[in-house]
């Protein structure tokens, strides 16, 4: 299943610059583990040493927040949105 | 950030040891940054305690001006003040008529309707944050504002000679508009609520080389609020209050109110301090008394719709830190209704001669409502920061007052008028 992941600019030198990448994962679980196969270092950005995703790191799923899905446990499904927004960027609604 | 900011070299002050990220503890120079780089956390300024300690008494505070900066030692400002002279020291007041109103014995309302020179707590956060830029070799400042930040900025920055531009919302209140024009600043009045100016200005502040204060230099900025916390320590004869009820908009305040009377404990200038620290927001935007009443410890951005636009953010950057002070110490957040803030408002001036603005209102409403629910006991010593002034938001009481009662220039008129009993 492939999603659209946009990527914030600070975590684009892992990306090699790309924006916005593809990804195949069921789950935002599964998308933080390929995005680390894919772009080492990408866990420890978005994870605390938990593995919970870091505070003023939020994630959305074509626009709302994981925390008031289901988490890491969020499925995804083809052509899913998924935001990886720093929260003190300004956040958003 | 641009370069030159970031090549000064390392400190010559020993109060500041630097930066430090309060998620991750990452260390950082003490520069123009407000984000860590690695986990995306707020950056604070990291003191050495010991060596202020070593410094610092009840003597040499009592010895300096009569303004915020006789906490210079624990400000972050590398030399003497040089903007925002005149800040803070505001009066520390014993509301006996509200506390009776209210069913509490010793109450005190920290009146910053009456800071220097625009009104509001914000030239508090504004002298540290122009004294600061001016150290780091800035010529502009600017800020994302609700209204009195903007003021705070704009006056600030007339006084001390940089070029100013201020981004507000579009919807604000005319004497937070005129508050800011009469100073010539550059005032952008963006269409939108102030998340969607806070946003606006995270992107302009990438692309150019300008002090916001509450963005790139809000590290420095947020501890000026500190000095309300010394204060009211110091005004009470050196010891720490009981309860705080203080207003939440981003939740700076509230949690640098509690830092600044740790410090104090920490250096030795006050002991035993068991503060509970109370928020107060307005219903029509409560983030964080919501999260804190559900007992979350994460916050839900909402789309403000409240009277009190000085704290109508929806998104609240310390909403966080201000849940997890509450919780720590003891204290409750809570909102209360428009109706209950304009009731608020009236209250505080029938009893103790205040004018306050909309944020005054919420936090007298929800110091109302604490007492009611039992939270704040009627000896416990209390304090109420009253935090900006009720000339800039009238159009919140228009329609709730009395009006005058004009008659012509006799006595005989007057007295048919009134019937009053001679005395």
């Amino acid at each position: 299943m492939a999603v659209i992941v946009r990527i914030p600019s600070p975590l684009r030198k892992l990306t090699g610059g790309a924006s916005e990448i593809e990804a195949k994962a069921d789950s935002i679980g599964g998308l933080i583990s390929t995005l680390d196969s894919t772009y080492p270092g990408m866990r420890e950005r978005l994870c605390d040493e938990t593995g919970s995703v870091r505070r003023f790191v939020n994630i959305y799923v074509n626009d709302e927040d994981i925390r008031f899905l289901t988490n890491q446990n969020t499925p995804l499904k083809d052509g899913d949105q998924v935001s990886i927004v720093p929260a003190i960027a300004g956040g958003r609604i | 950030m641009p370069d030159g900011v970031t090549s000064r070299p390392v400190i010559a002050m020993d109060k500041i040891k630097g930066l430090k990220c309060r998620e991750c503890g990452k260390l950082y120079r003490p520069d123009p940054l407000h984000v860590c780089e690695f986990c995306f956390g707020p950056l604070e300024v990291d003191y050495d305690y010991d060596a202020i300690a070593a410094r610092i008494s009840r003597e040499t505070i009592a010895a300096g001006p009569k303004s915020l900066w006789r906490y210079i030692d624990l400000l972050p400002v590398e030399k003497e003040a040089t903007v925002g002279l005149h800040g803070g020291f505001t009066p520390m007041i014993r509301a006996h008529r509200l506390g009776q109103a209210l069913g509490l014995d010793e109450l005190y309302l920290k009146n910053d309707t009456v800071n220097h020179p625009t009104l509001s707590f914000k030239d508090r956060v504004v002298a540290v944050a122009l004294t600061r830029a001016r150290e780091f070799g800035f010529d502009t400042v600017a800020c994302a504002s609700t209204g009195n930040l903007a003021n705070s900025v704009s006056a600030h920055a007339a006084q001390a000679g940089f070029r100013c531009f201020v981004f507000i919302p579009s919807d604000l209140e005319s004497a937070k508009v005129l508050g800011n024009l009469i100073y010539h600043p550059t005032v952008v009045a963006v269409e939108g609520n102030y998340d969607d100016v806070n946003r606006l200005c995270s992107e302009i502040a990438g692309e150019y080389r300008w002090a916001f204060v509450n963005i790139n230099i809000r590290p420095y900025y947020a501890e000026g609020s500190k000095t309300l916390a010394y204060e009211t320590a110091e005004q009470l004869g050196w010891r720490a209050p009981d309860q705080v009820v203080v207003p939440i908009a981003s939740g700076s305040l509230l949690t640098k109110i509690w830092k600044g009377l740790k410090e104090f404990e920490r250096v030795g200038l006050i002991s035993n301090v068991k503060t509970k620290v109370n928020g107060a927001q307005a219903t029509g935007c409560s983030p964080v008394a919501t999260a804190f009443s559900e007992g979350r410890d994460f916050i839900k951005p909402v789309k403000p719709k409240t009277l009190a636009k000085s704290l109508a953010i929806g998104n609240p950057a310390d909403g966080y830190y201000a849940l997890k002070t509450a919780r720590e110490t003891g204290g409750v957040i809570a909102s209360v209704t428009d109706d209950e803030i304009v009731a608020g408002i009236h209250l505080l001036a029938k009893t103790e001669g205040v004018f306050a603005e909309t944020a005054g209102g919420v936090t007298v409403g929800v110091l109302k409502k604490l007492v009611e629910q039992g939270a704040i006991g009627r000896r416990d010593v209390t304090v109420a920061y009253i935090t900006g002034n009720g000339l800039k938001t009238q159009e919140a009481v228009a329609g709730t007052l009395g009006e005058a009662i004009y008659i012509e220039p006799s006595l005989e008129k007057f007295q048919r008028r009134f019937r009053l009993k001679e005395t």
